[in-house]
C-alpha cells in the first residue's frame, strides 16, 4: 500500500490540516517511509487474537465482569449532588481568542 | 558550579528536616534554587515558564507550619518543577506547542494538587516535545533542551526538561509524562532515576491528552527513594479520571528496605540484539551481575513479540493523538489564524499555524490508520498485536519478579542528530513503548557512564501495580554501587 499525493490530501482534509506544497511532500515521503516499516505487522497471524483497546480493562477488578459491567468503573449515578460546580461563565471564557462575553464568537457558519 | 549537601543539593528528606531543624526556611531554599536556575538554565533550557508567586506563597505557608512547630508533611518546601503537559492554575501551561503559547488553565492538574498539598514548592514549568511527541524534546516549539551532563547533546525527550532540571539541580524532583518511554529514556540520557508507574496508578486529570490509552504520569528524582516518596504522595484513586485505579497506595518507602534474596530477575535475549550499542549492553551485562550478587536469580525470558512493538507503539498512539488533538480548533481556547473566510477556513489555518512539523506528521499517519478502508489492516491490526505483546509480559511475569533490560539502545545523542529522520528518531523508544502498551510499570536508573562519561540507564520492569517490588529492587542495586558511585553527587561541569 503506497501513499500517494491524493491519499495525502484527503487525509489532510480530514484532519482538518490545510498543509503547504512543502509539507505535503515531506509529508508523503515520510508517511510512505513510516508505513513501511509498519508493515511488518501483516507478518503476525492475528486471526483468532482479540484486539485491544486499553490496559484498565485487563485489571483483576474487572476481569470477572461481562459486557458493559467491564466499564462500571466509568459509570456514575447520573445526580447533581456530589457533582462539582461549573466553571464559571467568565473564566471558561477567559481563553477564548475572541468571545462577546456570553458566547464564543466564529465566523458565520451558514452563508445566505 | 557543583551543589553542595546544602541548599539545591539537598534530598527530599534533606529539604524536610532542615526546614523542622531550623538550619533553612523553605522560603529560602526557593530563592536559591531560583537563583540557580537563572545560572545554569539560559545553556540548559529546561524551564518554559516561573511560577514565584505561586511558589514563595506556599513556601511562606510550610514556614508558617515550620514556625509554629505544627508536624511538616512529606514534602514540606521541596522545590519541584512539572512538565508543562500538566495544567497549573493561573500559570500559563503550552505543552511546548505555538497553539497554547497564551493558555492560562483555570484549574491544576490532581497530580500537581497532590504535590502541593504534600508541601511540595512548584518553581515552574518544563519544557518537553510538542505535544510530549519526540524523544530528544527538540521538537519543543520553544527552544531546546541541552543535556546538563554534555550540552552537545539532546536530554531525551519527551520529558526531557523535568530530566534535565533534576540532573542540573535545579529541581529536586519534577515530574514528566510518559506515554512511548518519554520519562525513562530521558532520565537514562542525564543521569537520573525516572519511574513510569502502572497505567491507572496515577491520576491523569489535567494532563493534556496525547494518546489515552499510553499516558502515564511519573516522577523524576536523584534517587529510587526519593521517587518512591513522589509516587505515594501522586498515587490513588480520583473521582476526576475514571482510570484511575480504586486500589490502596502501598507506604513505598517502607517497601525499599525489604530484602530483595530470592527475587527472580528475567533477562530477555529481545532487548539485547542487533542495535544495541556495545557499551550500553556491557553496562547492563554488569548490574545484571550486581543484581545477581545481591541475592537475585537471572531467569531468562521470553518476549517473542517485541520485534513489533515500534509499528504497534506508532499506530495506536497516532491514532489515539489524531482524535484527542481535533479538540484544538481555535474556538474555545489556543491560536486562532486572523481573517478567517469561514469555519471550517479557521479551523485548518489556525492548526496549520498552531502545530509543528512532527504534531502534523502523527496527526496525518494517526488519521490515515483510522480511515475508511485502512482502518483494520492497521489500527484493528495494531490493537491484535498489542495483546500478543501484552501476553508475552503475562507470560513472563508467571516466571520472574521483575525483567531486567537496558532503557535505550545508545547514551544520550547529539542535537540534530536524527531530527530530519522520524523513523531513527521512532526507533530510540525501542526498549521502553512495550511497558505503555502493556500498562506494566517500569524505571529506569543510572547503572554507569561510557566512555565519554555519557550516563547509561538500566530498565526494570514489574507486574501491574507491583511498584514496591519495582522500586525495592531498583534501590537495592543503587545501594549496591555505593561507595564507587553516588547517584545524588554530580560530576563537576
Amino acid at each position: 500500500m503506497k501513499v500517494t499525493d491524493k491519499d495525502v490530501a484527503y487525509v489532510a482534509d480530514l484532519a482538518s490540516l490545510e498543509l503547504t506544497e512543502e509539507e505535503r511532500s515531506r509529508m508523503l515521503r515520510d508517511l510512505n517511509s513510516i508505513l513501511e516499516y509498519i508493515a511488518r505487522l501483516s507478518e503476525l497471524n492475528t486471526e483468532s487474537v482479540a484486539p485491544m483497546a486499553q490496559v484498565s480493562d485487563r485489571y483483576s477488578v474487572d476481569q470477572p465482569r461481562q459486557g458493559s459491567d467491564r466499564f462500571a468503573y466509568a459509570s456514575r449515578e447520573d445526580v447533581h449532588n456530589g457533582l462539582r460546580e461549573s466553571l464559571p461563565h467568565e473564566v471558561a471564557l477567559k481563553n477564548a481568542p475572541e468571545t462577546d462575553g456570553t458566547f464564543f464568537e466564529v465566523p458565520k457558519v451558514i452563508e445566505r | 558550579m557543583i551543589a553542595g549537601k546544602e541548599g539545591t543539593g539537598l534530598t527530599i528528606d534533606g529539604v524536610r528536616s532542615a526546614i523542622a531543624e531550623g538550619r533553612t526556611t523553605a522560603t529560602k531554599l526557593a530563592e536559591e534554587f531560583y537563583t540557580r536556575i537563572k545560572q545554569e538554565d539560559p545553556e540548559i533550557g529546561a524551564f518554559l515558564t516561573l511560577c514565584k508567586d505561586r511558589a514563595l506563597d506556599q513556601a511562606a505557608r510550610i514556614d508558617k507550619m515550620a514556625a509554629e512547630g505544627k508536624p511538616l508533611p512529606p514534602l514540606a518546601g521541596v522545590p519541584v518543577g512539572i512538565k508543562d503537559v500538566m495544567v497549573t492554575r493561573g500559570v500559563r501551561t503550552t505543552a511546548g506547542s505555538k497553539i497554547l503559547e497564551n493558555f492560562v488553565p483555570p484549574y491544576d492538574s490532581t497530580a500537581v494538587a497532590r504535590l502541593e498539598a504534600a508541601g511540595a514548592v512548584v518553581l515552574g514549568k518544563l519544557n518537553c516535545d510538542e505535544f510530549a511527541m519526540g524523544s530528544s524534546n527538540e521538537n519543543s516549539a520553544y527552544h531546546p533542551v541541552h543535556n546538563p551532563r554534555d550540552k552537545s547533546r539532546v536530554p531525551g525527550g519527551s520529558s526531557g526538561g523535568s530530566a534535565a532540571a533534576v540532573a542540573a539541580g535545579m529541581a529536586v524532583a519534577t515530574l514528566g509524562s510518559d506515554t512511548g518511554g518519554s520519562i525513562r529514556q530521558p532520565a537514562s540520557f542525564c543521569g537520573v532515576v525516572g519511574l513510569k508507574p502502572t497505567y491507572g496508578r496515577v491520576s491523569r486529570y489535567g494532563l493534556i491528552a496525547f494518546a489515552s490509552s499510553l499516558d502515564h504520569i511519573g516522577p523524576f528524582a536523584r534517587t529510587v527513594r526519593e521517587s518512591a516518596l513522589v509516587l505515594r504522595t501522586i498515587a490513588g484513586r480520583d473521582p476526576m479520571d475514571s482510570t484511575s485505579a480504586d486500589l490502596p497506595v502501598p507506604n513505598y518507602v517502607a517497601e525499599l528496605e525489604k530484602p530483595v534474596q530470592g527475587l527472580k530477575v528475567g533477562i530477555a535475549k529481545e532487548y539485547f540484539g542487533e542495535g544495541l550499542d556495545p557499551e550500553v549492553r556491557a553496562a547492563v551485562e554488569a548490574a545484571i551481575q550486581k543484581l545477581a550478587e545481591l541475592g537475585c536469580e537471572a531467569v531468562p525470558v521470553s518476549l517473542p513479540h517485541t520485534e513489533y512493538a515500534i509499528p504497534t507503539y506508532y499506530i495506536v498512539a497516532t491514532a489515539e493523538a489524531s482524535s484527542n488533538l481535533a479538540r484544538y480548533d481555535g474556538v474555545r481556547y489556543g491560536y486562532r489564524a486572523p481573517n478567517p473566510r469561514s469555519l471550517s477556513d479557521m479551523y485548518r489555518r489556525s492548526r496549520d499555524g498552531g502545530f509543528g512539523m512532527e504534531v502534523k506528521r502523527r496527526i496525518m499517519l494517526g488519521t490515515y490508520a483510522l480511515s475508511a478502508g485502512y482502518y483494520d489492516a492497521y489500527y484493528l491490526k495494531a490493537q491484535k498485536v498489542r495483546t500478543l505483546l501484552t501476553r508475552d509480559f503475562d507470560e513472563a511475569f508467571k516466571k520472574v519478579d521483575v525483567i531486567a533490560a537496558p532503557t535505550s539502545p545508545t547514551p544520550a545523542f547529539r542535537l540534530g542528530e536524527k531530527v530530519n529522520d522520524p523513523l531513527a528518531m521512532y526507533l530510540a523508544d525501542i526498549y521502553t513503548v512495550t511497558a505503555n502498551l502493556a500498562g506494566i510499570p517500569g524505571i529506569s536508573v543510572p547503572c554507569s557512564e561510557n566512555h565519554e562519561k555519557l550516563p547509561i540507564g538500566l530498565q526494570l520492569f514489574a507486574r501491574h501495580f507491583d511498584e514496591a517490588t519495582l522500586l525495592r529492587v531498583a534501590h537495592a542495586y543503587e545501594q549496591s554501587r555505593k561507595p564507587e558511585w553516588v547517584p545524588h553527587q554530580r560530576s563537576p561541569r
